[in-house]
């Protein structure tokens, strides 16, 4: 089955982008397929590159981006809700004048017609959220 | 992409407060663009977003509630209101806003977009969905 996949709360406060990772983990253990993981709300900000949490803490973006890069897995994040809450990639930032950048490897910046797309093309779309 | 699919946006959270509302809203619009087979659903706190007569001047935050009369131009044309939760918050049909949209298959006949149904009816709206995003 192919599975669309929605984060739509932050990292850390809700425990929804755990869950979404380790529910896309176990989907395709089983076989399944989930060609993207779409961020939303505050679930834009687990794609920051520039999260520290402590060492004995799970890191939640480092577990996204090596499992996009390792499954091949779409991961976007909602520009919209990005940009309201500074989120930028480098384009972005050059594009708004900003002095930086900071999202991670593995995560693409992009528009909710992805997310549209992505219900239109699996056979199921799961959110995580509040 | 010429299948269509049956979309319903859950509206659950007041308007203001939290971005839900907002953030729902703009995937509506932008997802109009697919031309899916798209319903609105407003249940618990979600009834307040349709209300009449918002405003937010005093919180200092955009009021979107007109953009909501707007859906029709959009082809968005069916929302649905939980007659329970309107109850419960000691509202009726009369608080909300009149949205409407002009039917082509009926000569453009301006037609209500709003319809308030049960509890019991809104769970079977969302049974017949193919994708249900949940605000």
């Amino acid at each position: 089955m192919k599975i669309g996949v929605v984060v739509s709360e932050g990292p850390y406060t809700h425990q929804a982008a755990d869950t979404a990772y380790h529910f896309v983990k176990a989907a395709l253990d089983n076989g399944h397929e989930v060609p993207r993981v779409f961020f939303y709300h505050d679930g834009v900000n687990v794609s920051t590159r520039l999260s520290v949490p402590p060492q004995d803490e799970r890191h939640i973006q480092n577990n996204w981006t090596a499992l996009a890069k390792d499954k091949g897995i779409d991961l976007v994040v909602c520009i919209a809700a990005a940009q309201r809450r500074g989120l930028l990639d480098e384009n972005e930032a050059k594009r708004q004048g900003k002095d930086a950048s900071n999202i991670a490897e593995g995560f693409r910046i992009s528009g909710l017609g992805q997310l549209i797309e992505m219900g239109i093309q699996t056979d199921r779309l799961v959110m995580f959220g509040d | 992409m010429s299948e269509t699919k049956k979309f319903l946006y859950v509206n659950r959270k007041a308007p203001y407060g939290t971005i839900y509302a907002l953030e729902s809203l703009e995937v509506v619009l932008i997802g109009a663009a697919f031309e899916q087979d798209v319903s609105l659903a407003f249940l618990d706190d979600g009834v307040f977003q349709l209300t009449r007569g918002q405003d937010t001047a005093g919180i200092g935050i955009k009021n979107f509630s007109n953009t909501f009369r707007a859906l029709g131009d959009y082809d968005v044309t069916k929302l649905f209101v939980e007659r329970e939760s309107l109850d419960e918050r000691g509202l009726t049909e009369a608080d909300l806003q009149a949205i409407t949209y002009e039917d082509e298959n009926d000569d453009w006949a301006e037609k209500p977009s709003i319809r308030v149904v049960s509890r019991a009816e809104m769970a079977d709206i969302m049974a017949s969905q193919d994708v249900v995003l949940s605000f």
